[in-house]
């Protein structure tokens, strides 16, 4: 088997051009999935026997949590990569990787207290998950920060990678600690809606939400992507072609 | 009877000639920790104001908290374990900056990365040191500051032995952090705030022995886990740092 497609993956020029072609496919799709999952969750799917209207939140939640968590993977994976195979292009995914999984732990802390509200009275309470998740955002953060604090960017990108990868092997470590810790501080004061099984009306319309952001999700990064790629290869030929400027006159 | 004797000590001697050559044997394994080790001891004993700062800064910021709280004992003796533990944290962090950027500044760093040796063991020399020179100082003054604080005479043993594990894990996660950031020029506020999310599972598995303790119950999974942690951290923490300094070099 050829190696071939594996190594012109780490061109960003490669990527670029591939990736116009997939673009269209997967904003119209990502568009399709949350409009019909968003009409069906907040129109047409049951209201909830305790928690009346307000369980809603969960299409935008439970999606958004979802692909906080993966997000902090697909950066920790693709700057491994970049790594262990001195790849361009896997560095530019995970910068791009960052402030877009960021934004999505943000999401899910956001609509959670606004959830929290009605449910528990609440804005915010230390709870395990809550707690873990506000951790994830801070680990984010720390990979954005230290991948802008770096006059070179290849240092930047080696650095923040490394860093990704040590929080890779932290979460696990973090979340079962968070969760010892919540259960053995927190008096139950409050109850979470138990795990119960959710009903199949309520559930398909999640489903596809879930199906929906992912979708997103890949969207927002391949755009990225290519703007980050623009942006640090502003100085090669094909760019400059691409972007209709002159080409560099020798002084 | 008297041969026997000199047959005895003869065959002593062989064996301690025996473990010398195993001791020699480990040394030529781990090539220069032990030489590395002692250096810094000594360089540490020479530069007093490493040892003494952290635990000037421990102790002053432990005396605001009451005057921010106020005095109530009953209040106290609850934050203690938290307090002190915070404390210690931060005063391991504040000084980790330094941990390398003095060998960083004359170049020592760089001759120690292009040895043919492995990074890991200069790097466990180091942490090492600093661990012995603030991590079991703080854990050594826990308990006075535990009295002032008002925490229970059942919380001092606790409170001491779970620092000096804690302190150790505290020095080798902060040691990674201290690695990647090494190039930068000013260093302190990202290294809080890369370092601190992966100290989550330190502080509430060392606030849990101590508060184990206090509410009666037996305390030794707590330091198990504390231990398991250690174990861990001294497993990889040292690969990664190696990892850091190499990328910190490039730059």
């Amino acid at each position: 088997m050829s190696w071939q497609w594996f190594h012109r993956l780490g061109s960003p020029r490669w990527f670029y051009q591939k990736s116009s072609a997939w673009l269209p496919w997967l904003g119209g799709a990502a568009l399709l999935l949350l409009s019909v999952g968003i009409v069906w969750g907040l129109g047409f799917a049951p209201e909830d026997f305790k928690q009346g209207n307000s369980y809603r939140i969960i299409y935008i939640h439970v999606p958004a949590a979802f692909l906080a968590l993966a997000g902090y993977y697909i950066m920790a994976i693709s700057g491994a990569i970049g790594l262990i195979w001195k790849m361009k292009l896997s560095f530019v995914v995970m910068r791009a990787a960052a402030p877009i999984g960021a934004a999505l732990t943000f999401i899910a802390l956001f609509t959670g207290a606004v959830w929290g509200k009605p449910t528990w009275g609440t804005y915010w309470v230390w709870d395990a998950r809550i707690t873990s998740m506000l951790i994830l955002f801070f680990l984010y953060l720390g990979v954005m920060a230290l991948s802008g604090a770096f006059s070179r960017e290849q240092s930047g990108d080696k650095a923040s990678a490394l860093l990704a990868l040590v929080g890779t092997v932290n979460i696990p470590i973090i979340y079962k600690s968070v969760d010892w810790w919540f259960t053995l501080h927190q008096p139950a004061t409050l109850k979470l809606t138990e795990a119960s099984t959710i009903d199949p009306s309520m559930f398909y319309p999640l489903i596809t939400m879930i199906a929906g952001f992912y979708l997103f999700y890949a969207w927002v990064l391949t755009l990225h992507t290519r703007t980050m790629i623009l942006q640090r290869e502003g100085r090669t030929q094909w760019v400059r072609e691409l972007l209709g400027a002159p080409a560099p006159t020798k002084a | 009877m008297g041969s026997e004797a000199v047959g005895v000590s003869l065959s002593k001697k062989a064996q301690s000639d025996e473990a010398r050559g195993v001791a020699l044997d480990a040394y030529a394994r781990v090539p220069g920790f032990y030489t590395l080790f002692r250096t810094e001891l000594v360089l540490a004993a020479r530069r007093r104001s490493d040892i003494v700062n952290p635990l000037l800064f421990f102790v002053t910021v432990l005396a605001m908290m009451p005057l921010g709280i106020g005095p109530e004992p009953e209040m106290l003796s609850r934050m203690a374990p938290g307090l002190i533990w915070v404390m210690a944290l931060l005063a391991t962090l504040l000084s980790q900056e330094s941990l390398f950027r003095g060998d960083y500044e004359d170049g020592s760093l760089e001759q120690l990365a292009l040895q043919p040796q492995p990074l890991y063991f200069p790097v466990l020399a180091k942490v090492l040191v600093h661990w012995l020179v603030t991590g079991v100082p703080l854990a050594l003054l826990s308990p006075l500051l535990g009295m002032m604080l008002n925490l229970g005479a059942e919380g001092y043993w606790p409170l001491f032995v779970s620092l000096v594990l804690g302190t150790a894990s505290l020095s080798l996660i902060g040691a990674v952090g201290a690695a990647l950031t090494v190039a930068l020029r000013r260093p302190g506020l990202l290294l809080a705030l890369i370092i601190m999310p992966l100290y989550v599972p330190v502080l509430i598995f060392g606030t849990g022995t101590v508060q184990a303790a206090l509410d009666g119950y037996s305390f030794g999974p707590q330091l198990a886990v504390l231990g398991a942690i250690l174990a861990v951290a001294a497993a990889l923490a040292p690969l990664a740092s190696a990892g850091a300094i190499r990328i910190s070099l490039e730059n």
